[in-house]
């Protein structure tokens, strides 16, 4: 592996200063899952790698009915999972964190490097697109918060300026009567990844008849994971039925840009938008009728 | 060069010091500055799982840490499972099921079941394989893998360590 420097910053100020000083050569080291393996195989090229996990901004993880979820940046996957009141109220975005990797990668991947990594396939960012999560960005000008779906600007490529790093990510309290649903197609069980990606998440009004309103993302069909503002549009208001179902694939389906490469040819991966939507619509309706 | 970094870490229970380049991983580590050269270098890039360690009580590949973060952490290897007098039950039941050919991925295997055991003691079948989905084996195929898991998680508690 090339050489580079290690620094283990304990502040906010003290990361912001470091990544100013050093820019694009300097990257933020958190779980180290993709960022290790790509300057070890030479894809990235760095001068110092900077450790964030001493920043207590970036470990929080809280949950209250009132104010919601805040997740730290550097929290890996399987904090987020193992305590169960999170687990409870966001069972979306427990379906992304326990499929990302095996367990060993559970234990040091986190949420804020799947979406820094700007992967179009990372499992993680179509469920926090659908839970409506925010991202809080540190940087020399103090704080700004942006929606997960602006973060990525193409692949490997995120919003964040000279200076800048993700500090944590907010997401409301869950709405009465809703539930999210994330789903991956991969062509075996576990440790794959996704040729698709669907995540979906609705409110529904208190007889369970009616969609309030939806979101639906997508991942690996566009340089970015995609918000399908269509597609959960096309549902507020409407009755739940397999017709308003298949009309909101279908507005995903449309938006879709998918290339064809090993994992799958871009009719198949359009193909699979369609079941992999109305699949996940149907998992997020289950679930809001369960937190009647 | 960058220059070397002084670490001070607790591994299979003993205190250890040693220096190490940033860019050295915790694989490297054990295996070149500390001479423990039980954890593997399959893949070297988070699929196999042959170099799995256990930090502060959670299962990790040593090839995606750098030497350098575990600086205050608790390491547990392969080295670390056996007693003075006798093998630890996982490595025992590896054994008396024949769960291994070349013994390459081996113990990443052992690492990653006692990762298991520690949080469920009595896994089912399917909770195994889901756990091991992380480690590749290239050789017997899993079913003598998950049978000798099966198996130590039967073994007395008091056997365990």
């Amino acid at each position: 592996m090339q050489a580079f420097d290690y620094a283990s910053a304990r502040t906010v100020d003290e990361a912001v200063s470091l990544l100013a000083q050093h820019g694009e050569r300097a990257r933020i080291l958190a779980g180290g899952t993709d960022i290790i393996v790509q300057v070890r195989e030479g894809r990235r090229s760095v001068d110092l790698l900077l450790d964030i996990k001493k920043i207590p901004e970036v470990n929080q993880l809280s949950y209250d009915p009132i104010n919601g979820l805040r997740i730290g940046a550097a929290v890996p996957c399987y904090k987020i999972y193992e305590q169960a009141e999170i687990a409870t109220a966001y069972p979306g975005l427990i379906d992304a964190v326990s499929l990302i990797g095996g367990i060993q990668i559970q234990g040091r991947a986190t949420l804020g490097g799947n979406l820094c990594n700007a992967s179009p396939a990372a499992d993680t960012i179509p469920a926090l697109i659908v839970l409506q999560a925010t991202c809080l960005i540190a940087g020399p000008q103090g704080t700004r918060e942006v929606p997960v779906e602006r973060f990525c600007t193409g692949p490997g490529r995120t919003i964040l300026q000279r200076g800048e790093f993700l500090l944590s990510f907010h997401l409301p309290p869950p709405q009465k009567h809703s539930g999210a649903r994330y789903l991956r197609f991969i062509p075996r069980n576990e440790m794959d990844i996704a040729v698709v990606g669907v995540g979906a998440s609705a409110v529904l009004n208190e007889a369970h008849t009616r969609f309030v309103s939806a979101r639906i993302a997508l991942g690996a069909v566009a340089p970015t994971p995609l918000l399908a503002v269509e597609a959960g549009e096309i549902l507020a208001g409407k009755e739940i039925s397999e017709e308003n179902i298949q009309r909101a694939a279908e507005a995903a389906q449309a938006i879709a840009r998918p290339i064809s490469d090993m994992r799958g040819t871009a009719a198949y991966r359009r193909h699979l938008v369609g079941v992999l939507t109305r699949r996940a619509l149907q998992g997020a309706i289950q679930r809001a009728k369960k937190e009647a | 060069m960058s220059k070397k970094v002084q670490v001070q870490a607790r591994i299979n229970g003993e205190e250890v010091e040693f220096l190490c380049e940033p860019r050295q991983s915790l694989l490297e580590v054990l295996r070149d500055e500390l001479g423990l050269t039980g954890s593997k270098e399959g893949c070297n890039n988070g699929n196999c799982g042959a170099c799995n360690v256990i930090m502060d009580g959670v299962l990790v590949n040593s090839c995606l840490v750098l030497g350098v973060e575990i600086q205050g952490k608790e390491i547990t290897t392969i080295e670390g499972l056996a007693g003075p007098e006798k093998l630890h039950p996982l490595q025992q039941k590896f054994l008396e099921y024949a769960a291994l050919q070349c013994g390459i991925c081996t113990p990443g295997f052992i690492v990653a079941s006692k990762a298991l055991l520690d949080k469920n003691p009595h896994p089912t079948e399917q909770e195994v394989r889901y756990w091991l989905a992380g480690n590749l084996c290239r050789c017997t195929g899993y079913d003598k893998i998950v049978r000798a898991v099966l198996a130590a998680a039967e073994v007395d508690h008091e056997g365990r360590r």
